[in-house]
C-alpha cells in the first residue's frame, strides 16, 4: 500500500541528540526544545508535525544554527554525516548551509531580495559556492528554474519577485535551495502561504525533485493531509518534544500517544463529509518558561484522566519503542497497563499517495 | 508579408542600466530634469566655444548695459558679458555639485554602512560623531570650517561636503538596519552567502535606491548653499564667474540693472530646479513595484 521506508539501519544523514535551544528573556527561559532526538536516513522524507508553538520552526533553524539573539543551543548534539555541526566554524558553517543542507521558508515573496532579478538570485549560490562564472551560473539559474516547472524560463528571469505569483516564488526558492544539490532538505511549512490548489503542485515538485537528487527532506508542517501525501516517516512535537514518531502508515492509522491522536481527530478528511464534527483538544501548549516535571501534555490527556495516572504529572516519560522504528513517550502507551484501543475507524485519507 | 525577419536574440543578459534609462525617458519630470542636467554639462564642456566674449575682460564703457543683441544678458558693473560669464558659470556649478556630492556621499555611505553592518561599538561611536556633527546648525558648521581653512572655491566646497556627512550616514544605517532584518537576508545566510556577500549583494542593492534619491535632492542643496556661501564672501573669490559671487557684486544696482541680479540668480534657478524634478523622477523610477 504505501512505500516502504529506508531500512533503519542505515547509518542517518541527520542526527540530533538531546537538543535544547533557549530563548532568554527578562520573564525567564523558554525552552522551546528540550531534548529532541531525532534521526534522518538518507533519500527519507520526514514530516514534523505539531500545533503552533511547538518548537517545530525553531527545531529547524537549529539544524542550520540559524538561531539569533536573544536565542541560544543550550546543549545536546548535531551530526550531519557525522560532522559535528554545533562545533563548525563560521567558515565551515557557510559551507554547510546551502552547500549541505537547503532550506525554504513559508513565506516565499519574504525570503526573495526585492530589488534583484529572480534569475540573478537563482544564480548566486551557482556563482559564489559553486565557482561558476556570470555566463554559466545564468545558464545554470536558466535550467534550474525550467526544472522546477517555470514556464518561459529565460523571460521569467528577468523577472522581479513582486512580478510573481505565491506559487511562482515558492517555486523559485525551491530553485534557489536546490542550487547546489544539497543532501538535506529542509521545508518550514512550504505550503502554508499558498493556494491550496497550489500546494499540491507545489508538494509535488518537492517530492519529485527530492527523488531525482537524492535529497532527504525535512518537512515542517502543520497540516496531516500534507504529511499524508509526502512523509515517509512522521514525527509528532508537543511543547519542545518529539513525542511520537513512526512509519507514516502506522502514524495516520494507529498513533499511539494521546496528542497525536488528538492531532488526528482534530484534522477534517474526505469521504466522510459532515460525519460528524472535528475533535479540538481541549486546553492550550503549556508555558514553555515553566515546565512541569512530567509530560507536558498531561494537563490536556483524556487518556490521563481516565486511567487515573498520577505519574504522568511528576515524571517524564522515556521514549518506549513498541516495534521497530516505531517510538512514543508516554506512560498510557505501555500496552502492559493499557492494551491500545481501535483507532482504526480514524483512517486517514491516502488516495493523494501515488 | 514573405519578408524574412531577422529575428533579435531575444534573451539576452538582462541589462538592468538600458532599461532604466528607457523608464527615466519616460517619465515626464526625470526627462526635463535630465535634460536640464545634460544642458548643463554641454554648455560647460563647449563654453569657449559658444560665449561670444572673454568672460573677465572689462569694458569701462559699456558698463551696466541692458540685453542686447551684443549682449544677450547684459554686461555687469564693470563692463563685462553676463552670457558669457553665465556660461562659464556652469563649470564652478557643475564642479560644486560633484566635489560636494562625492565628499558627502562617500564618506556618509561607508560611515552608515559600518555602523549598519558592523559591530555595536563601531555603530556607537560613528553615530555618536555624527549627533556630535548634527548638534551644530548646519551653516554654523560650514562657517567653523572655512574659518579654519580660509575662504576660497575649494574650502567651501570641502566644508559643504562635510556639513553633508551626517544625512547620508543617517539614511544608509538606517536602511541597512531594516533590510539587514528582512527575510531575504535570513533566507541568504541559510542559504550559505557570506557576511561579506549578503552585504554586498543583498544589503547594499537595497540601499542603492534610496541613496541615489538622496543623492539627488541633497547636491542641489548643497550647490545653493555653496552658491550662498560665496554670496557671503566666504567661498568662491571674485573675479571669478560664480553665480553666487555675481549675485553679492551686482546686488547694489538691483534697481538700475535688474538684469545683472536676474541672469545669475536664473541660471541657478533652472539649474536646481532641474536636478530636484531629475530627482523626483529618479524617485519614482527607481522603486522596482512601481
Amino acid at each position: 500500500m504505501l512505500m516502504t521506508s529506508p531500512p533503519s539501519h542505515a547509518k542517518p544523514l541527520l542526527d540530533i541528540r538531546a537538543l535544547q535551544t533557549q530563548f532568554k528573556s527578562e520573564r525567564g527561559t523558554v525552552n522551546a526544545v528540550q531534548g529532541v532526538d531525532l534521526t534522518i536516513a538518507p533519500g527519507e522524507i520526514l514530516g514534523l508535525v505539531g500545533e503552533s508553538g511547538s518548537g517545530k520552526s525553531v527545531l529547524a533553524l537549529s539544524i542550520l544554527r540559524l538561531i539569533q539573539s536573544p536565542g541560544t543551543i543550550a546543549g545536546g548534539e548535531i551530526l550531519f554525516d557525522g560532522r559535528d555541526v554545533l562545533g563548525m566554524s563560521k567558515k565551515e558553517l557557510t559551507q554547510l548551509r546551502g552547500r549541505d543542507i537547503g532550506i525554504i521558508f513559508q513565506q516565499p515573496h519574504g525570503c526573495l531580495n526585492p530589488v534583484r532579478r529572480i534569475g540573478w538570485q537563482v544564480a548566486e549560490p551557482l556563482r559564489h559556492q559553486g565557482g561558476l562564472d556570470r555566463r554559466a551560473a545564468w545558464d545554470g539559474a536558466i535550467a534550474l528554474l525550467r526544472s522546477v516547472g517555470i514556464p518561459a524560463p529565460e523571460e521569467k528571469a528577468l523577472a522581479y519577485p513582486h512580478q510573481l505569483s505565491g506559487g511562482q516564488a515558492q517555486r523559485v526558492m525551491i530553485a534557489i535551495a536546490l542550487a547546489l544539490k544539497p543532501r538535506l532538505l529542509i521545508a518550514d511549512e512550504p505550503t502554508t502561504a499558498l493556494d491550496v490548489t497550489i500546494q499540491a503542485q507545489i508538494l509535488e515538485l518537492l517530492r519529485e525533485s527530492c527523488r531525482n537528487f537524492g535529497t532527504s527532506l525535512l518537512l515542517v508542517t502543520h497540516d496531516l493531509g500534507v504529511v499524508a501525501k509526502l512523509a515517509d516517516r512522521v514525527a509528532v512535537m508537543y511543547a519542545g518534544r518529539i513525542v511520537e514518531d513512526g512509519p507514516v502508515a502506522e502514524m495516520l492509522v494507529e498513533p499511539q500517544h494521546p496528542y497525536a491522536r488528538g492531532l488526528l481527530r482534530a484534522a477534517p478528511r474526505l469521504g466522510n463529509a459532515g460525519a460528524g464534527r472535528l475533535q479540538d483538544i481541549p486546553g492550550g501548549i503549556p508555558d514553555l518558561s515553566r515546565p512541569s516535571p512530567g509530560c507536558a501534555f498531561a494537563p490536556r490527556c483524556e487518556v490521563r484522566r481516565s486511567l487515573q495516572l498520577g505519574r504522568c504529572l511528576t515524571e517524564q516519560p522515556p521514549f518506549q519503542t513498541s516495534h521497530a522504528g516505531h517510538r512514543t513517550r508516554c506512560w498510557a502507551t505501555d500496552r502492559s497497563i493499557n492494551p491500545p484501543q481501535s483507532v482504526s475507524e480514524m483512517s486517514l485519507p491516502l488516495e493523494g499517495r501515488p | 508579408m514573405s519578408d524574412i525577419l531577422i529575428e533579435e536574440p531575444i534573451f539576452h543578459m538582462p541589462s538592468r542600466g538600458r532599461q532604466l534609462f528607457r523608464r527615466l525617458l519616460r517619465n515626464p519630470s526625470a526627462a526635463l530634469g535630465g535634460s536640464v542636467l545634460a544642458v548643463l554639462i554641454l554648455l560647460a564642456a563647449f563654453a569657449p566655444l559658444i560665449t561670444p566674449y572673454d568672460p573677465f575682460a572689462i569694458n569701462p564703457m559699456g558698463r551696466l548695459k541692458p540685453p542686447t543683441w551684443q549682449h544677450w544678458f547684459g554686461t555687469d558693473e564693470v563692463g563685462r558679458d553676463l552670457f558669457s560669464r553665465i556660461m562659464y558659470g556652469t563649470r564652478y556649478f557643475l564642479l560644486i555639485c560633484a566635489v560636494t556630492a562625492s565628499i558627502s556621499a562617500t564618506i556618509g555611505t561607508t560611515l552608515g554602512l559600518i555602523a549598519g553592518a558592523g559591530s555595536a561599538l563601531a555603530d556607537g561611536i560613528i553615530m555618536r560623531l555624527i549627533d556630535i556633527l548634527l548638534a551644530f546648525p548646519y551653516i554654523l558648521m560650514v562657517l567653523v570650517v572655512v574659518a579654519i581653512l580660509g575662504p576660497s572655491l575649494w574650502t567651501g566646497m570641502a566644508a559643504v561636503g562635510i556639513a553633508g556627512i551626517p544625512g547620508y550616514a543617517r539614511l544608509v544605517r538606517s536602511t541597512v538596519l531594516t533590510v539587514k532584518r528582512e527575510d531575504y537576508v535570513v533566507s541568504a545566510r541559510a542559504l550559505g552567502a557570506s557576511e561579506t556577500e549578503i552585504l554586498f549583494f543583498t544589503v547594499l542593492p537595497n540601499v542603492l535606491s534610496p541613496l541615489i534619491v538622496y543623492l539627488s535632492f541633497a547636491t542641489p542643496l548643497a550647490a545653493l548653499l555653496a552658491s550662498a556661501l560665496s554670496f557671503a564672501g566666504l567661498g568662491t573669490q571674485p573675479p571669478a564667474p560664480e553665480w553666487g559671487v555675481m549675485l553679492v557684486n551686482s546686488r547694489t544696482y538691483l534697481f538700475s540693472a535688474w538684469w545683472a541680479v536676474a541672469a545669475p540668480g536664473m541660471a541657478l534657478f533652472i539649474s536646481i530646479f532641474g536636478l530636484n524634478i531629475l530627482g523626483n523622477g529618479l524617485r519614482d523610477v527607481l522603486d522596482p513595484q512601481s
